[in-house]
Order: structure tokens, then C-alpha cells, then sequence
């Protein structure tokens, strides 16, 4: 439950070196970050990185090989009542019984959270204002779209008022008004707990999210701010260049800073050098040196989705 | 907090129309039978008031109905319980059972409860029957609450084998399939046991219709309450287990 002391970046989630394997694949693989209240964090990888896996093991559903979970001081494998009683969590597919009505599955769940009957109440009442399911209460879950479904999914999870919120892919399968309206509301709800939300889509991390983590296969290759990752994608690291008479490659390759060269083709190429080092005054002299014939020189910057990409392969573009 | 799982999952089953047409069919066919054990009865009134010691009205209308009725919940049982956790399984709602607050064991005995309220109703339903008589005749009430303790002990035994099964598949007609073999293997067991015209011991003790024979003569030996706590037990811890292996493996 919310203290009344709840403030913005007190640490509600701390994972340390978690690890699940899937027979011989690595699923998940030493782990380790921490969430805290006021941050909502983007959880960015490709398919099978191993991000609903981590996410699983967070809400209690999958048990870890190794490492520990800590939500809101309660250690999940020796108190996991009084962790869980910290989680709220929306799977991939949202756990909704379909021949309940909205308000029969609010209420199951927040018995099952150890809500009293007031309470409950209550909590409905607030869930439902919030992702905007008053007018759906009696009905059927099996009739309702995706997007109320999904709606359901968030209000069951934000029902006990949990410190820490984890969203498997929310906004899956939602058409972009619906997209948006959650992002709206998984921001609003950030702002007194942590979320995290788990995404394969970068927009929606730059939208809603303040906090950004890449995981690919299995490890965690990125953690840190979202303004950190944007201040990365200004400095400039690489170069693209056109030359009529291009030398060798690896002439190229021996520019002062220049690290990797990629051909292009039709005499274009892209250097890759040092952030802040660009080795245009030398490319310039040996141009004219060589006889080379430049007629192209641009800088380009990484976005952000490249960075991303990058990370994810496991380059070391951005270092 | 059991409660509430038992709750759902009983209001699950009766917002299925499966349940109904099950606590329908089996009540239509049970009372075509009683009847018939009823006109049997009535013809052989004569004859039985001569007899010292004659069978009553119990012995030969509520035991043999239920007797059959037993048969019926062999058969009703696993279309009931094969939907428990392969369900849940499937479209995911199970997630939010393991994410919740909960004990695995707690929904284990949720979920059994559940369905076990729903098959007392249905061993309820049937033991109205004979006692509708007790307007007209004289009813030996001993007799017909061991026949009920029967009905109840062999639902208990069905069920809890029933939810196992349902959780080792995500697949509801595979749990039904399985569970109905399961059951009529205990069921026929003491038939394998035969040699020479005589039982081994161990096959007529597994075997389940065995130890309610002697409850709807109205016998009531601890060893055959025993059997059904065993059973129904063996089958809950099965699985719990299993439910916990599936979290470690995921």
C-alpha cells in the first residue's frame, strides 16, 4: 500500500544477478538494476531477448536459477506474500476471465490481493475512473475489444495500489488513439511508483518512458536515463563521404580516428570514428594528396533508434 | 482466501452451460432409474413381507441408485475438472493466480473445493431422491447417510485425480481423456488381480468400488475412509508439485 510518505525516488525494485535458463538456452542472464518511485522504465529488446522472461520472474509467476528479487524491502523468495502484495503485473496476455463480467474480475482480483470488501469497492471504483471502464462494468469481458481488455488488464494490476507496476507489452494489438490513451495513463501512474513497461517499440519509450534498458539475449546491454541515450544521438560519430577516385579501403582505414570503414558502393563511404574527432581536416589534405576527387562529405548522426539498434547488436558505436 | 478461488471457480462451472446439461443429464437418467427401482420394488412387496429379516426399501431402491449414481460420476467427473488448470493455462489467467498473494497450495485447495461443492450438489441432487420415499415408507436413515458419505468420498476421490491430470495439459480434452482412464483403471483394478479364482489383496485394495460397496451396505470401516483421504490427498500434493515444477521451468 502507498505510504503516505511516498516519495519520488525511494528504490521499490532491486534485482540482483538474475538468471533463468531454458534447458540449454540462456533465458535470462545475471541480471541486475534497480526501480525506484518516479521512474518509469522502458525495457527495449528484440523477440527472445529475454525481457518477459525477467519480467515473469519479477512478478513471482517463473522462479529464478539465481539471484534475488527485492520489492518494496521484501526479499520475493523468502516473504513472497508480502513482495507480491508490492507487485502489480499485466502479462503479455492480460489474465481476464472471460465469462466474468469487468466488475466480477476487478473484484476476484482484488480479493485475491487481500482486499476487504470496502476496499474493494473502493479500489474498483478508482481503477475503473482511471482507465476509463465505467461504462463497461457489466459487461462481459469475452465481448469487450482488445483495448478494453487491455484496459481491464491495467486497472486489475493498479487495484491494491502497488508500489511497483510491471506492464508485459501494454499497448500490443491497440490502435494508436488506444496506444496513446495508455501511454497517458501509464505516465500518469508513474509519477508516485515505478513502472516498468516492456516494449519492442522506441517511440513508445521516448513518449512515456524516463528511464531506458536494452536487453539482448539475455543480458542487459544498456541502463540508464532516456536524456542520457538522446544527449548520445547529437555527437556525431560518423561520416559519409564521396569519392570519384576512392583509394583502397584500408588506405582509408588509416586516417587519424577513423576506427571501421564500410563501403558504400559508387565510391561512397561511411567512416566511423571517435565521437567529437572527426577526421575531416585529414581527409580533406589526403584527398587532394592522393587525387582522390571528394564530392561528398557528410556528417551523421546517430538517431536514436539507431543507437538503439546498435546496442542491441552489440556494436560499440556509441562507447 | 480459498474461499474466493472455490467461489470463482464455482461460478465459473455454473455460468457454463456444460454444468447444467451435466446436472441435468445425470439427474434425468438417475430418476428414470429410480423409478424403475421403485415399480421393482412395489412388485416384490409381497413376497419380501413374508421374509424374516427382509431387505428394506433402502437396501433396494437407495443402494442400488446409488450404485449407478456412482458410475455417473465416473463418467460426469472429468468433463468437470479437465477445464481446472489446463484452462488457465492456456489463455494465461493462471498468471494472475501466481502473481497474486497466494500460496500455490491455497489454489490448489481452491480450486478443489470449487468443484467439489459443485459435485456434492449433484450427490445432493441424487439423494433426494430416495428420500422423497420417506414420506411413504420407512427409510433407514443410517443406511442412506452412508450411501451419501459413498457418493460424497468417491466426488472427492474423482476430483482431486481429476485436478491433477488437469494440470499436467494445457489441453481440456486430453485432461478428460486421461482422467476418465485413470479412473476406470481404478476402477477395474481388482479384476487384473484375479488368479485362480481368488484376489490378490493389494489389487482389492486399490481397487475403488470395493470400499464403498461395503458403505452402501452400510458398513462404515475406518481402512475405507482411509482409502479416499489417501487418494484424494495423494492426488492434491501430485499436484502441488507439479504446479511448482512448472514455475521452475516456466
Amino acid at each position: 500500500m502507498l505510504g503516505e510518505n511516498a516519495m519520488t525516488g525511494e528504490i521499490v525494485l532491486r534485482v540482483e544477478e538474475l538468471s533463468h535458463r531454458y534447458g540449454e538456452n540462456r533465458g535470462v542472464d545475471a541480471v541486475s538494476f534497480t526501480l525506484s518511485r518516479g521512474q518509469v522504465l522502458g525495457f527495449l529488446g528484440p523477440n527472445g531477448a529475454g525481457k518477459s522472461t525477467t519480467l515473469r520472474m519479477l512478478a513471482g509467476v517463473l522462479a529464478p536459477d539465481a539471484g534475488r528479487i527485492i520489492i518494496n524491502g521484501a526479499d520475493l523468495l523468502d516473504q513472497p506474500q508480502r513482495a507480491k502484495q508490492a507487485i502489480g503485473y499485466l502479462p503479455e496476455q492480460p489474465p481476464l476471465y472471460r465469462e466474468l463480467t469487468v466488475d466480477e474480475q476487478l473484484h476476484y482480483s482484488a480479493r485475491l490481493h487481500r482486499l476487504d470488501r470496502a476496499a474493494s469497492r473502493q479500489a474498483m471504483t478508482r481503477g475503473k475512473e482511471r482507465c476509463g471502464l465505467m461504462e463497461v462494468s457489466r459487461r462481459l469481458i469475452g465481448n469487450l475489444s482488445k483495448g478494453y481488455r487491455q484496459r481491464v488488464g491495467i486497472a486489475q494490476a493498479m487495484l491494491h495500489d502497488p508500489p511497483v507496476l510491471i506492464l508485459d507489452e501494454p499497448t500490443v494489438g491497440l490502435d494508436p488513439i488506444q496506444g496513446r490513451e495508455i501511454r497517458d495513463l501509464i505516465r500518469e501512474l508513474g509519477q508516485d511508483r515505478g513502472v516498468i513497461l516492456s516494449t519492442h517499440l522506441l517511440a513508445e519509450v521516448q513518449t512515456t518512458c524516463n528511464q531506458v534498458q536494452i536487453m539482448q539475449s539475455g543480458r542487459l546491454v544498456y541502463n540508464g536515463a532516456l536524456a542520457d541515450l538522446h544527449q548520445q544521438q547529437h555527437q556525431s560519430s560518423r561520416l559519409r563521404i564521396g569519392l570519384n577516385a576512392p583509394p583502397p579501403a584500408t588506405e582509408l582505414a588509416r586516417l587519424p580516428a577513423v576506427m571501421r570503414v564500410e563501403d558504400l558502393g559508387g565510391g561512397q563511404f561511411r567512416l566511423h570514428h571517435a565521437v567529437g574527432a572527426a577526421p575531416h581536416q585529414a581527409l580533406i589534405k589526403h584527398a587532394q594528396a592522393g587525387g582522390w576527387d571528394l564530392w561528398e562529405m557528410t556528417p551523421e548522426a546517430a538517431g536514436l533508434e539507431q543507437i538503439c539498434i546498435e546496442l542491441m547488436l552489440g556494436q560499440e558505436a556509441v562507447a | 482466501m480459498i474461499f474466493t478461488i472455490a467461489a470463482r471457480e464455482l461460478r465459473g462451472l455454473f455460468l457454463s452451460p456444460l454444468a447444467w446439461t451435466l446436472l441435468a443429464v445425470m439427474q434425468g437418467l438417475l430418476a428414470w432409474i429410480f423409478i424403475i427401482l421403485v415399480g421393482d420394488f412395489q412388485g416384490l412387496q409381497g413376497r419380501l413381507a413374508g421374509l424374516e429379516n427382509a431387505p428394506g426399501v433402502t437396501d433396494r431402491v437407495a443402494a442400488p441408485l446409488f450404485r449407478v449414481a456412482a458410475w455417473g460420476l465416473l463418467l460426469v467427473t472429468p468433463l468437470l475438472t479437465m477445464r481446472l488448470f489446463s484452462e488457465e493455462r492456456r489463455t494465461g489467467t493462471l498468471d494472475l493466480l501466481l502473481s497474486a498473494p497466494v500460496g500455490i497450495s491455497t489454489i490448489v485447495f481452491g480450486k478443489y473445493l470449487g468443484v467439489l461443492l459443485f459435485l456434492l450438489t449433484l450427490v445432493a441432487l441424487v439423494a433426494l431422491m430416495p428420500l422423497t420415499l420417506a414420506a411413504g415408507a420407512a427409510l433407514d436413515f443410517g443406511k442412506l447417510a452412508a450411501g451419501v458419505l459413498d457418493l460424497s468420498l468417491l466426488a472427492a476421490s474423482f476430483a482431486a485425480a481429476g485436478l491433477y491430470l488437469s494440470a499436467l495439459t494445457t489441453q481440456p480434452a486430453v485432461a478428460a481423456a486421461a482422467t476418465f482412464g485413470l479412473l476406470l483403471a481404478f476402477w477395474i483394478v481388482d479384476a487384473v488381480g484375479v488368479s485362480q479364482g481368488a484376489i490378490s489383496p493389494l489389487f482389492a485394495y486399490l481397487s475403488l468400488p470395493r470400499h464403498g460397496d461395503a458403505l452402501l451396505l452400510g458398513l462404515f470401516r475406518s481402512q475405507d475412509l482411509a482409502y479416499y483421504l489417501l487418494f484424494s490427498a495423494a492426488f492434491l500434493g501430485l499436484t502441488i508439485r507439479r504446479l511448482d515444477y512448472a514455475r521452475l521451468r516456466g
